[in-house]
């Protein structure tokens, strides 16, 4: 058993190694290279510093990399407060996993998506500006621009919406592990107002649980390029959506500036996981002086209303904007300070029936390939893990996060080459490869606790009755964990539709997907076609959550114990 | 049928022994109690019987099941049944499905299994209750499923972890009842760990005291 259990692992340990993190050291190895100079492909092979004075030089490159730090650090810390203080106000009112049912719609839609849709709500002659109209006395759009504003304030807007609800997810996830209303109690008991007992005792515990998931926000909120696209700045955009473009700019000797940017945007990320971890410590100093102190402070009341009302404004916009897919995608006479359509129409649906058949069949694909890859590669992993001689390795397991840490931007022009070199470029198995390394960690993430917390007592119990490694795998474990397993095969799903930088690298722009043709049109005119595929994109990981829930709730639809929540 | 432990000591992942090495002889249909304070490593002690220890633990000495070592096969190997304080039926069966998961499968043929299933349904008080949620039963009837399980897979030796000790004080005697004239009934030695004297009264068998080490 144990030599088999050591087997499994190997591979599965191989398959990982060398599928998933030696592709992004290839990745940024290659970039890195570059970046200093060293192309070979373009007849350089001397190092120099060249391509970072060029960088530096580039026309718009200081704004682009304020904009970045704005957005990305702001949107973040913005999101980490309203969350903490929505969970504070609400926690003890809310029923956590009827909570999670609500926000799933949010978790779901790929950024893109709500991009499109924030577009269409906040745009000067969108929902906002036509319910104003009557009010304001506007006959025309107003002239206020409100996406793609120099600030990136619409950026900073659909950042949140998206980040705020999966703070929320994870915060009630953590505060599920801690006694809360106990302490709560016991605070108050000792005179502590109810925001107080909050910062000073419960948001403590709460932060070593949410690090990870952080970080992992913030990493993407800087090197953000799909919503950046439609909605940021566009001249000078983003420092990742600037690279992006150097990176596809018609003169290949901008490969090399561009290369320079996305090792640079690597940096940033690193800066910004630095500031945390800096800011972190400094709170445990100052946070234990002013506990010491033993302050029963003013009541912070106010503050965490605010933060719910903001909280609250945030995802109705989110809602809104989700609505406003279909809206337009039926939409055919629309004029301005109408808030619904004069006539409607399939005709949008209709007229690039063949184009966006072809994208849904390639994201279907796509997704089907990465999900199955992902998910068997998982339970592969844990199915190692539980007949091993010996315990998890941590280091694996930190290894996962690395893809999500670490800017898309930074190492996938790098893989490129490597796949260039392999034949692979542009082909449908580079973009699942290259779409798996992003899906797999999530899928791992999901699957991982519902998996240790199965009571091995009872996969004992059939080993006692005569049950081996395989049976105890296919009529034990599978069967019980299929809630989690669909769950996180959903996850997968709305990751993999949600893929924009790696289905445009590796499918060196062959391959169309629901989200390179949304993002592509997002900026063109024709709002009614750009709502037929931005609806598909966001309908394709709701369709995933609900056969997640309905498939499990039909299969064990007579048994309690697994038909209900408690499962998971 | 028999079950001989010859000198058997476990070792935790830093290398101390977790009690004195246990040499004992269980003989068919008698219940040989193992008692010992809590934490001394009793629900250990059976997890290496039956060959289920975790990763990190060590074992020296044997297990013999008639005269057969065991000690290096797996634990699907050894046909040593386990009963645990919950019934641990699997939730996603039916109550006659969890049964016929343990039935052997050298028992050919769709009737013969499920006849087999229904007799022991039946035995045990279940009788009609083969499409049952196993959620949906009481204590007892989920205690009594669950031994049932276990007998069906015709175990050469049986290992009873504090079997008893989630039961209402009414259910107990009834089910220390039911499972010692199984044990007795079909001659299978059992192993049985408590800190309950009451059980170790009824079983009627031998009582080995599992000693810890002095910590120095």
């Amino acid at each position: 058993m144990s030599h088999d259990g050591r087997l499994l692992r190997a591979i599965v340990l191989g398959v990982v190694g060398l599928g998933l993190i030696a592709p992004i050291v290839f990745g940024l190895w290659q970039t890195g290279r570059a970046a200093f100079g060293v192309l070979p492909a373009l007849g350089q092979d001397v190092a120099s510093l060249e391509p970072w004075r060029d960088l530096a030089a580039l026309p718009g490159f200081g704004t682009s990399l304020r904009l970045t730090l704005v957005t990305g650090l702001g949107s973040t810390l913005l999101s980490l407060l309203l969350a903490t203080g929505f969970c504070a106000a609400v926690h003890a009112r809310i029923n956590p996993s009827a909570g999670a049912r609500l926000l799933t719609p949010f978790l779901a839609i790929p950024h893109a998506a709500m991009a499109v849709g924030l577009a269409f709500v906040l745009a000067p002659s969108g929902w906002i500006a036509r319910a104003l109209a009557p009010v304001a006395g506007w006959d025309r759009p107003p002239d206020i621009p409100l996406v793609n504003d120099g600030w990136g304030i619409a950026l900073m807007i659909g950042l949140m919406v998206k980040e705020v609800p999966f703070l929320l997810l994870v915060i009630l996830s953590a505060l599920s592990q801690i006694p809360v209303a106990r302490q709560m109690a016991a605070g108050r008991a000792l005179g502590y107002g109810r925001g107080i007992v909050w910062i000073k005792i419960i948001m403590p515990q709460v932060w070593p649980l949410i690090r990870l998931p952080v970080w992992v926000v913030l990493a993407y909120a800087l090197s953000v390029v799909d919503m950046a696209i439609i909605l940021g700045p566009s001249n000078p955009p983003t420092l990742a959506v600037a690279v992006t473009r150097w990176f596809s700019d018609p003169n290949p000797a901008m490969i090399l500036p561009a290369s320079a940017g996305a090792i640079f945007q690597a940096g940033i990320v690193v800066l910004g996981v630095g500031l945390l971890v800096l800011g972190e410590a400094v709170g445990k100093v100052i946070g234990r002086w002013w506990l010491r102190r033993g302050g029963r402070g003013l009541s912070a009341e106010p503050g965490l209303w605010v933060t719910s009302a903001g909280v609250m404004v945030l995802m109705s916009v989110g809602v809104l904007a989700m609505l406003s897919l279909v809206v337009w995608s039926l939409a055919w006479r629309w004029s301005f300070p109408q808030v619904l359509p004069e006539t409607w129409s399939l005709k949008p649906w209709m007229g690039a029936q063949d184009r966006w058949m072809r994208a849904l069949a390639n994201t279907l694909v796509l997704a089907g390939a990465t999900v199955a890859l992902s998910l068997a590669l998982a339970i592969a992993w844990l199915e190692g893990e539980d007949s091993a001689p010996r315990a998890r390795a941590p280091w694996a397991e930190a290894l996962i996060y690395l893809p999500l840490l670490i800017p898309q931007i930074g190492f996938l022009f790098g893989l490129n080459i490597g796949f260039l070199h392999l034949g692979l470029s542009g082909s449908i198995w580079a973009v699942v490869w290259a779409q798996a390394l992003f899906v797999f960690p999530y899928v791992m993430i999901a699957l991982s606790d519902p998996w240790r917390a199965l009571d091995p007592r009872m996969i004992r119990a059939a080993a006692a009755l005569g049950a081996g490694r395989g049976r105890r795998l296919w009529a034990i474990k599978l069967p019980v964990l299929i809630r989690p397993i669909m769950t996180a095969a959903a996850i997968g799903v709305a990751v993999s539709v949600a893929q924009y930088l790696p289905t445009l690298f590796m499918g060196a722009g062959r391959i169309a997907t629901l989200t390179t043709e949304a993002v592509t049109l997002s900026s063109g005119s024709d709002r009614r076609v750009t709502g037929v595929y931005a609806t598909l994109q966001a309908a394709l990981p709701l369709v995933a959550y609900l056969a997640a829930f309905l498939i499990p709730a039909i299969v064990h639809r007579n048994r309690r114990d697994l038909s209900g929540t408690s499962a998971t | 049928m028999s079950l001989d432990l010859d000198a058997i000591s476990i070792c935790a992942a830093d290398g101390t022994a977790l009690f004195q090495p246990v040499t004992l002889h269980v003989p068919a249909g008698k219940v040989v109690t193992v008692m010992g304070p809590s934490g001394v490593g009793k629900s250990t002690f059976l997890d290496a019987i039956g060959g289920h220890l975790k990763p990190g633990f060590c074992l020296s000495g044997k297990v013999l099941l008639n005269g057969r070592d065991v000690t290096t096969l797996p634990a699907e190997a050894r046909r040593i049944g386990l009963m645990f304080q919950d019934a641990l039926l699997f939730p996603h069966l039916s109550v006659g499905d969890n049964l016929a998961f343990g039935l052997p499968p050298g028992l050919r043929g769709r009737l013969q299994r499920r006849t087999a299933v229904e007799t022991a349904l039946d035995q045990a008080g279940l009788a009609g209750l083969y499409d049952r949620d196993p959620a949906t039963l009481s204590g007892g009837q989920r205690a009594r499923a669950a031994l049932m399980r276990t007998l069906l897979a015709e175990p050469a030796a049986l290992l009873l972890d504090e079997p008893f000790s989630k039961l209402d004080a009414g259910l107990r005697g009834d089910m220390r009842r039911f499972t010692f004239d199984h044990v007795k009934s079909r001659a299978v030695p059992a192993l049985m760990v408590t800190h309950d004297p009451d059980d170790a009264t009824a079983a009627g068998g031998p009582i080995v005291a599992l000693a810890g080490l002095v910590q120095p």
